[in-house]
């Protein structure tokens, strides 16, 4: 890989890890959600992710030139070379937490992909147009939870107040820019994550006012998941469930 | 048996790429009628099988008894000539 293709690498690297360790994330409900309709649009959520993984990483692939493919970028990294966000890999928690985390999450994904639609890389505009489609309809069926379950019982509101305060510390991590993003920023690829935030916290307030929650104080950030310097001890067991079959069978298809 | 707890039962009707009528496709639970359109949408329309959706709570709906089913149907059916089978339609008139 040239050393100018790098940053493109990371940042590919980056969407696509995001999407694949949520995805699989989710995909940990499918048969034990709470209820059959929200099981079958949980398990809906995580193959949209795994697709949109697909893109991403299949990108990144060709980038690296290294003759790997998206699968093997998937299957055949270890922890160290992940680059998602910590709060996607940290387990699910109750369906509450996973609800609000989704939301957190969709609030930053649909203004990042909207600008993303401009980026000067046309494959990188073309992902993203092809994703918003999905994270527009994530986003409004996880606020529209977050709201059910925060304007609920007592019960669920309790939940979702704890489910905040879990997921905080780890969404300052999201918008770090750091020198990859100056570099894609510099080079018309993708805005500054900083110049998205105000956007994210704009979605996130007008939810948690309607949810009866209430934003957190604080801007402590647990960081190292998108940069990759330190991931959390969960990621590497979720990866050996995930990766297993291909590490047992290498090669193996189906 | 105490339904206290249990999100109501909705009925789902999609309209589909093909046909000017929405279907009846199954029921679902859900709290209320927003959320029944998007549980349907993910239940029923994964597929790419609809345009449009419409959910009905099913208490809502006045239904026919079986019991009813010989005074309700059975006199139409000596009535042949209610079936417009006799008549040319111009193709001007389009879907009818």
């Amino acid at each position: 890989m040239d050393a100018a293709q790098k940053p493109l690498f990371e940042f590919l690297l980056r969407q696509g890890d995001n999407a694949l360790v949520l995805g699989h994330r989710t995909s940990e409900w499918c048969g034990v959600a709470p209820i059959l309709e929200e099981d079958i649009a949980l398990a809906n959520m995580a193959l949209d992710q795994i697709g949109q993984t697909q893109l991403w990483l299949g990108y990144a692939a060709e980038v690296e030139g290294a003759g790997r493919s998206a699968d093997d970028l998937a299957f055949l990294r270890d922890v160290y070379d992940f680059r998602n966000l910590l709060m996607l890999e940290v387990p699910n928690g109750d369906f509450g937490r996973t609800q609000m985390r989704q939301f957190l999450y969709d609030a930053f994904q649909v203004p990042w992909l909207t600008q993303l639609q401009n980026s000067t890389d046309t494959r990188v505009a073309e992902i993203a147009a092809k994703c918003l489609k999905e994270a527009l309809y994530h986003l409004d069926r996880s606020s529209h939870t977050v709201i059910a379950l925060g304007d609920g019982t007592a019960e669920s509101n309790k939940r979702m107040d704890e489910a905040l305060a879990f997921l905080w510390p780890y969404s300052g991590e999201v918008f770090v820019d750091d020198e990859t993003d100056h570099a894609m920023a510099t080079a018309g690829v993708a805005p500054l994550l900083s110049e998205i935030k105000p956007l994210w916290l704009e979605t996130v307030q007008t939810v948690l006012v309607q949810a009866c929650l209430t934003l957190p104080e604080g801007d402590y950030a647990q960081k190292g998941g998108r940069t990759g310097f330190r991931h959390t001890e969960h990621l590497g067991h979720m990866l050996a469930v995930m990766q297993t079959l291909q590490r047992s069978y290498p090669g193996a298809t189906w | 048996m105490s339904h206290q707890n249990e999100w109501p039962l909705w009925e789902v009707f999609i309209r589909g790429q093909h046909g000017m009528s929405h279907r009846h496709v199954g029921s679902l639970h859900a709290a209320d009628a927003e959320h029944a359109i998007r549980n349907a949408r993910d239940v029923y329309t994964r597929r790419n099988e609809g345009v449009s959706i419409w959910v009905v709570e099913a208490e809502k709906i006045t239904a026919s008894s079986p019991s009813d089913k010989g005074p309700l149907f059975d006199p139409s059916r000596d009535k042949v000539y209610r079936h417009p089978t006799f008549y040319d339609i111009p193709d001007e008139v389009g879907k009818m």
